[in-house]
């Protein structure tokens, strides 16, 4: 059982989603509104959060930023169309995954699953040492920890699991459509755009110079590849 | 090019035909009117020439013979009375020589190389004179006889023949400067002309070319092109009945685009406001779909319809909402290099199709595209196949180097002639004893809009043995030409 806190304006829409997951064996915190939602956030830390990106006062491009300061926490975006500025803007916000209004529940239930699955526990396969090396990272897969230049790099679940995904295979390319069934396990052709903003999140927190990466490097025509450094 | 090249051989021809008639008109009058006038002088100048020549010799003759003038001994004259008489004849202009029979006087014209039809006419009494040239000069001959009267009376046969030489040099300039004056008269007739029909060109030809300018924008598409109306001639009246015709179209069109867009945007509203309201309903179906089973008899009924009409209407009004945002223009792309083959793959999978259907797809085919438009095409043209055609239903896919055909085909009797040219329009129903299908009614128009959003088509066909085929033509660009980030 997983808590999730629900942000959304529509009282209609927040009851059926809350109906939805609650049923679904989610304990569920609905809130109305963006303050009312973080005040909910910090009395009863969730383990991901729903959230609505039009929202009336703070809307949930400034609630997601305000999120990724203070921490990792999932986040999954309620969009009202699946292919504008909203989407870009809110994975740029740092949501990890989105889901395009109406949704049916048992779609949000597995983005959900999905994304909880990121924060918790390494990779399945659990073949190379611990602590892996590539010149200033250190990439710990069982402690779930990644440090540069011996300082901890906080990553978002998202962020980590596509390190770790292009890092178990240094020098191998993998396609946007590989990672999002890897990563986000998203089991149709899905949004490359949810691939190309966390990379370059994590482009961000882990390279000297996001324009030139080392680490995460574009192969073009194809997707992205880890080093070779 | 060719537009340019037309608008030139255009203007050519007016201009040719206006500026041909001007001069033709300007040189024929100028060349009648210094023509007559040169041929006029000329005739009058040598006639005159003519008539005082032979007037002065007749004069001359007659002081130079009185009756009785030549010496008794009467004919033949002596060698010295013809030179005498010759002499007497001549002065500046004129030079005459005087034969008689085989004599003749010294000096003077050849008399051999006279015409000997001139000869023949002086000899026969008359007189006559005739227009020679000698040496390349022109000259006036003029021969008669000397009559000699004896004094009794009797004339003696006319055997002295006298012949007159004047020179027509003098004449000939002055004929020669009006000829000079008519070719002037001819040219600068010529430039007059030639200008003239360059100004009346211009003037006829501006608006003209005014009036096709502003015609051409209409024709593009340009509805607020005007003609500028020059002067108050007949061209005018044409150049403002065009800007009259041109306004009310304007009115008339922005009037349609008016209602067009506000249609439009009223769906797009509707479909907004309804999208709310579904939300919360479908987030509830699996509830009730999960309660419907334990529901009795008509309650578990009505939830299961309530449940699967949601769906119905969810996937209508997703629909409609995608048709807007094309009919808006605001659908966009988002790029990605995608495996084809994996993708047709995971859109049959996903539908749980994979059983269904057969593919005949190329391995490592990769294709820059949308790979969620990508799979609205081919689970639209699938979905349609499975529907209304009959099994086998295949999937190809046909890469070439610069365009990726995926071809949908089904086995089932086809479409029929007449709805196979609205096949993709909206809402279309072949089959109008079947009110309302699976699918929104939407499915083939949105993956006709998604084709040609990528700069590609989708076209409809029946095969030659059975069935429909439905063809994706997507382009293939340089695959380095965009850049993935």
């Amino acid at each position: 059982m997983s808590r999730v806190l629900l942000i959304e304006d529509d009282r209609a829409v927040r009851t059926g989603l809350e109906l939805a997951l609650t049923r679904q064996g989610h304990a569920v915190d609905a809130a109305g509104t963006g303050e009312q939602g973080l005040a909910l956030l910090r009395a009863t830390p969730p383990d991901v959060v729903v959230l609505d990106l039009m929202l009336p006062g703070m809307d949930g491009f400034e609630i997601c930023r305000r999120i990724r300061t203070d921490g990792d926490l999932p986040i999954i975006m309620l969009t009202a169309r699946n292919d504008d500025m909203d989407v870009v803007a809110g994975l740029e916000a740092g949501a990890d995954d989105y889901v395009v209004k109406p949704v049916q529940p048992r779609v949000l239930e597995a983005r959900i699953r999905a994304v909880l699955r990121r924060s918790g526990g390494g990779p399945a396969n659990v073949g190379p040492p611990p602590v892996e090396r590539h010149g200033d990272l250190a990439i710990d897969r069982a402690a779930l920890v990644v440090s540069k230049q011996g300082r901890p790099v906080g990553l978002a679940p998202t962020e980590l699991r596509l390190l770790l995904e292009l890092s178990a295979t240094p020098g191998r390319v993998l396609s946007r459509q590989q990672l999002l069934e890897l990563v986000w396990e998203h089991d149709y052709l899905g949004d490359s755009r949810l691939v190309d903003a966390c990379v370059q999140r994590l482009r961000a927190k882990i390279e000297d110079d996001s324009a030139a990466p080392v680490y995460i490097q574009t192969v073009r025509g194809f997707g992205y590849r880890f080093g070779p450094l | 090019m060719n537009a340019a090249a037309r608008f030139l051989g255009g203007v050519r021809s007016l201009r040719t035909r206006l500026l041909v008639a001007f001069v033709l008109l300007g040189v024929s009058t100028a060349v009648l009117v210094a023509g007559v006038d040169y041929v006029q002088a000329r005739d009058i100048i040598l006639q005159k020439t003519q008539d005082t020549a032979v007037l002065t010799l007749t004069e001359r003759i007659e002081t130079l013979l009185p009756p009785g003038g030549l010496g008794p001994g009467g004919l033949p004259p002596s060698q010295a009375e013809l030179d005498a008489i010759a002499g007497r004849l001549s002065d500046r202009d004129d030079t005459a020589v005087a034969v008689y029979r085989d004599i003749r006087s010294v000096g003077g014209p050849d008399v051999d190389t006279l015409a000997p039809e001139l000869r023949n006419a002086v000899r026969e009494g008359r007189v006559v004179w005739q227009r020679v040239l000698v040496a390349g000069r022109p000259v006036l001959v003029i021969g008669t006889q000397l009559r000699i009267v004896l004094r009794d009376g009797v004339t003696l046969p006319p055997e002295l023949e006298i012949y007159s030489v004047r020179s027509l040099e003098p004449e000939q300039q002055s004929i020669g400067l009006l000829a000079t004056r008519a070719w002037v008269t001819g040219a600068v007739a010529l430039v007059f002309a030639v200008l003239l029909a360059l100004l009346a060109g211009r003037g006829v030809l501006g608006p003209v070319r005014e009036l096709r300018r502003a015609t051409n924008r209409l024709g593009e598409g340009d509805l607020t092109a005007r003609a500028l109306v020059l002067g108050t001639d007949e061209l005018a009246d044409v150049a403002r009945t065009f800007n009259n015709t041109a306004e009310t179209l304007e009115g008339h069109v922005g009037e349609l685009r008016r209602m067009e867009s506000e249609a439009r945007r009223f769906v797009a509203d509707v479909s907004h406001e309804l999208r709310t309201p579904l939300a919360a309903m479908t987030a509830v179906t699996d509830v009730l779909d999960d309660e419907a089973q334990r529901l009795p008899g008509d309650a578990g009924q009505a939830a299961r319809l309530v449940s699967e009409e949601t769906h119905k209407l969810t996937r209508l009004v997703n629909d409609l909402i995608e048709v807007s945002r094309f009919d808006a223009g605001t659908a966009t792309l988002v790029l990605d290099d995608v495996d084809v083959a994996e993708a047709i793959r995971a859109t049959l999978r996903a539908r749980g199709w994979s059983d269904r259907v057969r593919t005949d797809l190329p391995v490592g085919v990769i294709a820059r595209l949308d790979p969620r438009r990508l799979d609205v095409i081919i689970a639209n043209l699938v979905s349609n196949a499975l529907q209304h055609g009959a099994p086998p239903v295949s999937v190809r896919a046909h890469a070439r180097p610069d365009q990726l055909d995926i071809e949908v085909s089904d086995s089932g009797p086809g479409l029929a002639p007449d709805v196979l040219p609205h096949v993709f329009n909206r809402f279309y129903k072949a089959d109008t004893a079947r009110a309302r299908s699976e699918g929104s009614g939407l499915g083939l128009a949105i993956a006709w809009e998604n084709a040609r959003l990528h700069g590609g088509g989708l076209t409809a066909a029946n095969r030659p043995d059975a069935g429909a085929v439905f063809t994706l033509h997507l382009p293939r660009p340089d695959s380095e030409s965009g850049d993935p980030r």
